[in-house]
């Protein structure tokens, strides 16, 4: 059997609370989880879920109060492991003065490549994220999206195996959204390894081959995004306009929504077709039917309250399977 | 982009000293674009222009005054640039950020801080030699002029350490305070231990001798009314500074490490 790319154990991360830091607070609670090589693995929850917890502790960057992980076999405190992950932390910032070249020159020394290797490498780089043009510009002078752009080449400038994303399309504008989605397709099919957080499903679900659910700290449960997502259809969401001398049917007149001269209409899924015979009949113009699905955070809230008490493990993990 | 997975430079492959050097270029490029660093220089080469008139208008005792006021010139601002830079070095790096991408790489964080460290020492050494070359023409550069330098520049080591030190583990505000204040104790630690040597109190006594041992003893690194009056200076304190300043700057070094190695990145 092959070493898994990531391998979490047990993991648990306290903050200490307090000026004389006798309180805690627990961000991540004995996280076990094991990623294939060549997988992209998303890590999905909530603001506050852990994601970002996880992350520093996977790169290093904060040390666990127990438990331990393995990145391509080697443990997180091993300063070899640092040579094997690339990564792009939530919202990047760099050195304001050096320029989009500069810096991914400055991370390009870390690894032993030649001066000529360096400016190739970069170069081409630059070109693939879109910067080429702003290439010798300071990074001070750089919009939020650049920045991105900017810190997911560095992540990626040394060819590492894994690769830790931490929303890596926050600030992206949907051009920029879709090239960050054709990159880590790109990194998948070059064998690499993609380990990224979420909070946004539809990333998730475009994307990964397997993802984790993470809320309170918590490990919710891990399996294909569909799993999750097809199990949240409850409504259907129809857009549609209607002849100026034509009224809203009145069975509908709760469900409606008017946007201008639009109407939305949300339904439960098995009343769909009734719905749309009824519409068709007052002569509507059917723009739109999509299926209603609440968004990641929707469906911890409800969770989380509907047992404030117990741990959401067991909900989610029926629901995954 | 290329390169398979078998690409991966493995810490073996990195070249000796690549990372050190690489943050070290970086640090020295940030610094020299960053335009606070050209007030202050500016305010030195203002302060030293100053010493130079008034010593122009002072009849007989031109050198005393330019010396004198040149050299705490030097001082003064070297004492704003270490603390300024020394505070910087780490806390801006972890106020901004630009640590996560950093410290994901293969460097060790003893390493970091060593670089940095050394880094700054070196762009100071390179500041005081350009405001000794701009004041050439005016005060013959002696060598009682060039060990007062030295010396100078051994207190700015321990001060910006110092700095380190404190931004390793406390805000960018309470480290200046701290470091400031550590340095006038310094100053006075003579004093200090004067004053406990007079004291009644056992209690008082012990304190001011700890706070005697504890803090550095800055006193003995002024020699700039030595330099000023060509008062010759012996060459055990050049030793004794020297090795004082090394050690000193060692010890924070080794804590520093320590304690930022240890520490989460929030």
């Amino acid at each position: 059997m092959s070493t898994p790319a990531i391998e979490i154990v047990g993991l648990t991360k306290d903050y200490p609370l307090g000026f004389w830091r006798r309180r805690s607070r627990r961000a991540l609670d004995n996280l076990s989880l094991a990623v294939d090589s060549g997988e992209i693995f998303g890590f999905l929850g909530p603001n506050g879920a852990g994601k970002t917890t996880t992350l520093k502790l996977l790169t290093g960057l904060i040390f666990p109060t127990s438990g331990t992980a393995r990145i391509r076999g080697r443990f997180i405190d091993d300063i070899g492991m640092h040579s094997e992950i690339g990564y792009l932390p939530e919202q990047p910032y760099f050195y304001d003065y050096l320029t989009a070249r500069e810096l991914l020159d400055y991370y390009a020394r870390f690894s032993n490549y030649t001066a000529a290797e360096r400016r190739a490498r970069v170069g081409r780089l630059l070109e693939r994220v879109g910067l080429a043009s702003a290439a010798d510009l300071q990074l001070r002078k750089y919009s939020k999206g650049m920045l991105q752009r900017a810190g997911i080449a560095q992540a990626i400038l040394h060819d590492p195996p894994v690769i830790f994303l931490d929303e890596p399309m926050s600030g992206l504008d949907p051009l920029g959204r879709r090239e960050v989605r054709d990159t880590l397709i790109e990194l998948r099919k070059q064998g690499r390894t993609v380990f990224f957080s979420t909070h946004i499903l539809a990333d998730a679900e475009m994307l990964c081959d397997r993802v984790a659910v993470l809320a309170g700290g918590k490990l919710q449960g891990v399996g294909a995004p569909g799993d999750i997502v097809s199990l949240e259809v409850h409504a259907m969401d129809v857009l549609f306009e209607l002849p100026p001398s034509h009224e809203v049917p009145p069975v509908f007149a709760p469900n409606i929504t008017r946007i201008g001269a639009r109407c939305r209409l949300e339904i439960p899924e098995p009343e769909l077709y009734a719905a749309l015979d009824e519409l068709r009949r007052c002569k509507a113009r059917i723009l739109s039917v999509s299926a209603v699905r609440p968004t990641l955070e929707d469906y911890f809230l409800r969770l989380v309250n509907k047992q404030p008490n117990k741990p959401v493990r067991s909900g989610l993990e029926v629901a995954l399977r | 982009m290329n390169a398979g997975v078998s690409a991966t430079r493995l810490p073996g492959d990195r070249a000796v000293g690549a990372a050190p050097v690489s943050v070290a270029v970086n640090t020295f490029r940030e610094a020299v674009r960053d335009r606070v660093l050209y007030n202050l220089i500016f305010f030195a080469l203002l302060m030293i222009g100053a010493a130079i008139l008034v010593g122009k208008i002072s009849i007989g005792i031109d050198r005393l005054v330019i010396v004198n006021l040149g050299l705490s010139a030097i001082s003064l601002i070297g004492l704003v640039m270490a603390v300024f830079i020394g505070v910087g070095l780490v806390s801006k790096e972890m106020e901004k950020r630009t640590l996560y991408t950093l410290l994901a790489r293969p460097i060790r964080r003893w390493e970091f801080l060593l670089t940095l460290v050394v880094n700054t020492c070196f762009m100071t050494l390179g500041l005081a030699a350009a405001l000794l070359w701009v004041g050439r023409p005016f005060v013959q550069t002696d060598w009682l002029i060039l060990v007062a330098v030295y010396f100078i520049l051994l207190e700015l080591a321990i001060v910006t350490a110092l700095a380190l030190f404190f931004s390793c583990f406390t805000t960018p505000m309470f480290s200046t305070l701290f470091t400031l204040g550590i340095y006038l104790t310094g100053c006075f630690a003579e004093g200090i231990r004067e004053f406990g040597d007079l004291s009644q109190s056992t209690g008082l006594k012990l304190f001011a001798r700890v706070i005697y041992y504890l803090v550095p003893n800055f006193h003995n690194f002024n020699v700039i009314a030595a330099a000023a009056h060509g008062v010759k200076i012996p060459a055990a304190l050049i030793a004794q500074n020297t090795l004082y300043a090394a050690l000193y700057v060692a010890l924070l070094l080794i804590a520093s490490s320590a304690i930022f190695s240890g520490r989460n990145l929030k």
